[in-house]
């Protein structure tokens, strides 16, 4: 238990997936001007990842060890195929939801964060529940960050910055900001 | 005109419509893997071998790939080549594999690859796909090698692992570090945009005699 | 003037096949193009892996002459698995031997939380004397400058073989000078006390099953 509670925790703050493995950097760009799209950017990522980390897990006990040429190809059209699924799914559910995530749903296939997490997992050799606690700790880190991050630049935007720096560059250098602040969570678990 | 092109399709992607600093793609490789100029030059070659092959199949086979599954045929072209330079590296330089990561595999779902695919490998011919791809893949290792560069020099002291100030040189460790690829990736953004702003200032300023002759002929 | 009406409804219908048959075929061009690439790649890969295994054994082990690789199945230590058995899902310890066949001791891997991340090692142990013989890392993201000091720092790393086991991590000048003594490394105590525990654990499992390898030797 207390190696799953690591996993987590460790995945969430010290190595969070976009300010220390940096994956996810193209929604994290393009999303975090505004804390609830953000929110819901997360959130859809998190039921993503958690859905695909079963499926990694399933492909690599049943299926791959037979072809590992084939693995990268496989996870991609699994998750393409998870994100198509969940889409029409909460569609089905919850019209007012599937409206609410818009565009970002079908985003989450070329978001390099669930590649990562995937490959991640992969050469971790993560079992089911590992991988699982991986998943939400990943996503809850991607969340974090963005909703960081949206809150930033939403008080930023009464601030009187140099046009030359508004953009990807601002986002970039608040980046470098947080992250530096993030690896001061590095060996909070760890003292024995 | 004609011959004007060719060179176009390459040089473009240099400089106006670079992938990383003007597109604002390819991001995750761009910080991850520039923490040493090796590395940096390694994804460089990798990408460019699956841009350029992606490119040349796609615009080959545009004709008999349907709009519905485009998307899909893509990626699995993508994905089959880059599954062939991941093994290639493991087998030929196993010690910057393993250096790189996941990032090898991360190449399928970096932007600037299925970007160019949709935006231009699948409407034009082979040759000017290739030239695009080759010139992106060029742009995209430009950057690259500028991180690698300063990250390396000012994080580690070393330039391909020969030392630049000597031995009494006291690294700023951060530029290897998560943080420094952050803000060498925004200072560089923002540098090429004050130099992008003050070319089109200059190039704004001829309009003055303009003004002044409607001014006269009035 | 009929026709295009019926053009118009016709295609959704056709297509579907051809999807099929195009992502079929293109799905199949792949494939084959990657079990040649597999297939021309993987003796390299395989081998890579291999030298740097025997790489690290001889480095923790002091140059074995051979070595033996041994599964942990069923809390046995074993060469040869029953047939049927995966031994890739299995966790291997390596017996090394000199010049003369004489045993030198058991090369296992191991791993530990560290301060980012998990820190992989191997380490040799010799059962005849309940030391150490050699400590290697083979994978860490400690920070550079402190943490990484776990496999740059000479001192550090020699402590490993000769101290006894289990492992007993002290701040520098605080120890009592017994032989089970590690003097960590100042500013990176995390990451020092990582290395020990990885050890440590993995001896408290294992240290039956290798003294009692001693055993069966002589068969």
């Amino acid at each position: 238990m207390g190696d799953l509670f690591w996993i987590l925790f460790s995945t969430m703050v010290v190595n969070n997936f976009t300010l220390a493995l940096f994956l996810g950097l193209c929604p994290f760009m393009g999303v975090s001007n505004r804390v609830d799209t953000a929110l819901r950017m997360g959130a859809a990522n998190i039921f993503v990842m958690t859905l695909t980390a079963v499926a990694v897990w399933a492909l690599n006990t049943f299926v791959l060890a037979h072809a590992p040429y084939l693995r990268l190809i496989a996870f991609i059209v699994v998750i393409a195929s998870l994100v198509q699924i969940v889409e029409m799914v909460i569609k089905k559910v919850s019209p007012a939801l599937f409206r609410a995530l818009g565009i970002y749903l079908p985003l989450i296939t070329t978001n390099c964060a669930i590649l990562g997490l995937a490959i991640f997992q992969t050469t971790r050799g993560y079992g089911l529940l590992q991988g699982l606690f991986f998943a939400i700790g990943g996503g809850l880190g991607l969340l974090l960050a963005l909703v960081l991050m949206a809150s930033i630049r939403e008080a930023l935007e009464t601030a009187d910055l140099p046009d030359v720096v508004k953009g990807t560059a601002l986002v970039l250098l608040i980046s470098g900001s947080l992250s530096l602040a993030f690896m001061g969570f590095a060996g909070l678990l760890s003292a024995s | 005109m004609k011959a004007a092109r060719p060179a176009d399709d390459f040089l473009r992607c240099l400089w106006q419509e670079n992938p990383v600093l003007v597109q604002v793609l390819g991001l995750c490789p761009t910080l991850a893997v520039t923490n040493t100029v090796a590395n940096a030059v390694a994804m460089g070659i990798a990408v460019a071998f699956v841009l350029i092959f992606s490119s040349l199949f796609v615009s080959s086979l545009k004709r008999y790939i349907p709009n519905e599954v485009r998307i899909s045929a893509y990626i699995m072209i993508i994905a089959t080549f880059v599954t062939i330079a991941d093994m290639t590296l493991q087998a030929t330089q196993p010690a910057i594999h393993k250096a790189m990561g996941p990032f090898v595999p991360l190449i399928v779902v970096n932007c600037i690859i299925l970007g160019r695919q949709e935006a231009f490998a699948s409407r034009n011919p082979v040759w000017r796909s290739v030239l695009d791809a080759a010139g992106n893949s060029v742009g995209f290792t430009i950057v690259l090698l500028i991180m690698g560069g300063v990250r390396e020099v000012l994080g580690s002291g070393t330039f391909l692992g020969y030392s630049v100030f000597g031995p009494h040189y006291e690294p700023w460790v951060v530029m290897i570090l998560p943080p420094g690829g952050f803000f060498t990736l925004g200072s560089l953004v923002l540098v090429v945009n004050v130099v992008r702003r003050r070319r089109a200032e200059r190039a704004a300023v001829p309009a003055l005699p303009v003004r002044s002759e409607t001014k006269e002929a009035a | 003037m009929s026709a295009p009406p019926a053009a118009e409804h016709a295609p959704p219908r056709v297509p579907a096949a051809r999807l099929l048959t195009t992502l079929g075929t293109g799905g199949a061009l792949a494939g084959a193009l990657l079990v040649f690439a597999y297939q021309a790649t993987q003796p390299t890969i395989l081998a890579n892996k291999r030298k740097e295994l025997a790489q690290a054994i001889a480095e923790v082990l002091r140059a074995p002459q051979r070595y033996d690789t041994l599964y942990v199945y069923r809390n046995v230590l074993q060469r040869e698995l029953p047939p049927g058995v995966d031994p890739r899902g299995l966790e291997r310890v390596y017996l090394g031997y000199g010049a003369n066949g004489e045993r030198i001791g058991f090369a296992v891997e191991s791993n530990a939380a560290g301060f980012q991340d998990r820190i992989g090692l191997i380490f040799g142990y010799d059962p005849a004397t309940g030391r150490l013989l050699g400590m290697k890392v083979l994978q860490s993201t400690e920070t550079p400058g402190l943490g990484d000091k776990i496999y740059k720092d000479t001192a550090f790393v020699g402590q490993f073989s000769r101290v006894a086991v289990p492992l007993r991590g002290v701040k520098r000048g605080a120890g009592r000078g017994d032989s089970a003594e590690v003097d960590m490394i100042t500013g990176a105590t995390i990451s020092s006390r990582a290395v020990i525990r990885a050890i440590n654990d993995a001896l408290a499992r294992l240290r039956p099953l290798l003294d009692g390898y001693r055993a069966e030797a002589s068969r």
